[in-house]
């Protein structure tokens, strides 16, 4: 497959693109073809400027004050299905956050096209081609698309690093897609922030994570302790959070956040690959886990078998008494 | 209120999967077991039933044995179940699936489509929104909570940043997260009844579609490797000497 339209699914909030559509530009452009920008916001002209440093042309610009209002997946990916019956794009590129996941899945059906998830590259070169890692990363997988076009990928956030073109604005050009009577009946009401406290998640250089081997929410602490002595984030798996041991915006993993620390500390954390996904990149990971055979141990530089309730205050106590 | 929650057969998450060295396919040798994120769609659905009315319907596509699976599904107390089984479908992607799972949802009377987030096995995440591309109804992913006042669903659903709260009509298909609710085991007399319960087990060329379309279709994986290892790393067992290893560790990484 040659590219030579690629398109950006560009997500705006509050007037900006989130980081993870930088790095799909960055992507797109490796591709060949022309890059553009697709967005779905009332503020989405507001975009322009950095849209176009990294890399897109033009900006396809959707301003109905009705993507704020009502849940935005489905309108905006029934709008891209509009926009690409008209002008071909080879690629979309959109990233693997909820509201991407969304528009991929709905926008897939309406064209009758393949999506490939969990992308962590894209090239061409004997067809287009989508990298992306299985089974708690320990096998890695090339996705080739065949002739149907345009190729949907789902690109994970932080897989790319976002390097600026040097382009200038892109031009806007605004378009209007009728939105659905069945869209509008489905209205967001209400809006609640969900705060960690301490360095973010996601720019933190060492992140203490917990899972359900900690048996009990209130155990949390310890990380946190040990967390605010070496000046780390504290993240969680997908169980605990699912548990409502502590907020969403400490997930690590597929649905979760991606971190990449200097050093990784999972303690009670099996090693799913729905987690895996979202740690492995880390540069070095501890783990304490009671069963020997938990998979967190295969991507180990250190792994302690144990109990982390035990482990845990002694390091912290240490820790202080080399401090002192 | 008719629910039809999806669920899907997959290799036990506790004992890692891999793909078949030639086919590309999933290994499905080991140990299966019903999704263990779809139990949490089949118990939403039983509860807005047993509050509102109406029945419980689960739908699956897979090989012969994710029969199990319909038949778990049906001892938690859904009424009846419908397998979509052929060999054409084995290695489907999410499009193909989510085609064949839309038809067999349409010969449904149904109000309301249940799925989780995504299977934890593929966790492509994306079946849920094709389903209502291809019903052509509205989606509300990621659920963590879902209540109906006999007009307006109600959902807070997660988000990046929080949580949003979404009013719908129906029909509509819902993605719940696990942790929505506490799904109920299967009971004694549930899983002698289960076998006595209708179970429909439509074709491919019963849903519509030509013989042998379906795992051709979609992209094909061209390439399995092995991930560059992580270089072996050390394993310690705690006899009391660990933190001080895990102290040491970091002091060479000069984290302290």
């Amino acid at each position: 497959m040659t590219v030579a339209l690629t398109w950006v699914f560009s997500e705006i909030v509050d007037g900006k693109p989130i980081p993870a559509v930088l790095e799909l530009l960055t992507a797109a452009r490796s591709l060949g073809g022309a890059v553009e920008a697709v967005a779905l916001s009332p503020d989405a002209e507001a975009a322009a400027a950095v849209l176009g440093e990294y890399g897109a042309t033009t900006l396809l610009a959707g301003t109905d004050a009705a993507y704020a209002e009502l849940l935005p997946g489905g309108p905006a990916a029934d709008a891209i299905a509009t926009l690409a019956a008209e002008h071909h794009p080879d690629v979309v590129l959109i990233a693997a956050t909820y509201l991407g996941r969304d528009v991929a899945g709905r926008l897939a059906a309406k064209l009758d096209v393949p999506v490939v998830a969990n992308g962590l590259g894209v090239e061409t070169g004997g067809g287009l081609s989508v990298q992306s890692s299985i089974f708690g990363a320990t096998q890695d997988v090339t996705t080739t698309f065949g002739q149907r076009k345009p190729a949907i990928v789902l690109l994970r956030p932080r897989s790319v690093d976002a390097e600026s073109s040097g382009g200038g604005p892109a031009t806007v050009v605004a378009v209007t897609v009728e939105i659905a009577e069945q869209h509008r009946s489905v209205k967001v009401v209400e809006r609640r922030a969900e705060e960690a406290s301490g360095p973010k998640l996601e720019e933190a250089s060492i992140v203490v994570s917990g899972g359900r081997g900690l048996g009990d929410a209130k155990n949390f602490e310890l990380l946190e302790q040990l967390a605010g002595l070496i000046g780390g984030a504290v993240g969680a798996s997908r169980a605990v959070v699912d548990a409502g041991w502590v907020p969403y915006s400490m997930q690590v993993g597929q649905t979760g956040k991606t971190v990449k620390p200097s050093v990784y500390i999972a303690c009670g954390i099996s090693g799913a690959m729905q987690h895996t996904v979202g740690m492995k990149g880390a540069q070095t990971i501890i783990a304490i886990n009671r069963d020997a055979d938990a998979p967190i141990f295969k991507l180990a530089d250190l792994g302690v078998v144990g109990d982390a309730l035990k482990i845990l205050p002694q390091v912290i106590e240490q820790i202080k008494a080399r401090k002192a | 209120m008719n629910v039809v929650v999806c669920v899907k057969q997959v290799p036990d998450p506790n004992s890692p999967g891999r793909l078949d060295p030639s086919t590309h396919n999933l290994r499905r040798d080991g140990e299966l077991v019903l999704d263990p994120g779809d139990e949490f769609g089949v118990e939403a659905g039983l509860q807005l039933t047993e509050k509102h009315g109406g029945e419980v319907t689960v739908v699956s596509m897979g090989p012969e044995r994710a029969l199990d699976a319909v038949r778990k599904a049906l001892a938690m107390g859904a009424s009846r179940g419908v397998l979509v089984c052929d060999d054409s479908l084995a290695g489907s992607d999410a499009l193909t699936t989510a085609k064949v799972l839309a038809a067999a949802i349409r010969r449904q009377d149904f109000d309301l489509v249940l799925t989780a987030t995504e299977s934890t096995d593929g966790y492509t995440g994306v079946v849920p929104q094709m389903l209502a591309g291809l019903l052509d109804i509205p989606a509300v992913t990621f659920a963590k909570s879902v209540s109906y006042d006999g007009e307006v669903i109600r959902v807070e659903r997660q988000t990046e940043t929080g949580i949003e709260v979404v009013e719908a009509r129906l029909p509509v298909v819902i993605s719940v997260t696990a942790g929505v609710n506490e799904p109920r085991y299967p009971s004694l007399k549930g899983i002698m009844g289960a076998k006595q319960k209708p179970l429909d087990r439509p074709s491919p060329t019963d849903l519509g579609f030509d013989a042998g379309g379906g795992a051709s279709a979609g992209p094909a994986i061209t390439a399995v490797t092995a991930a560059p290892e992580r270089a072996a790393g050390e394993i310690v067992r705690d006899e009391g000497e660990a933190a001080a290893r895990i102290v040491e560790f970091l002091a060479a990484r000069k984290v302290i």
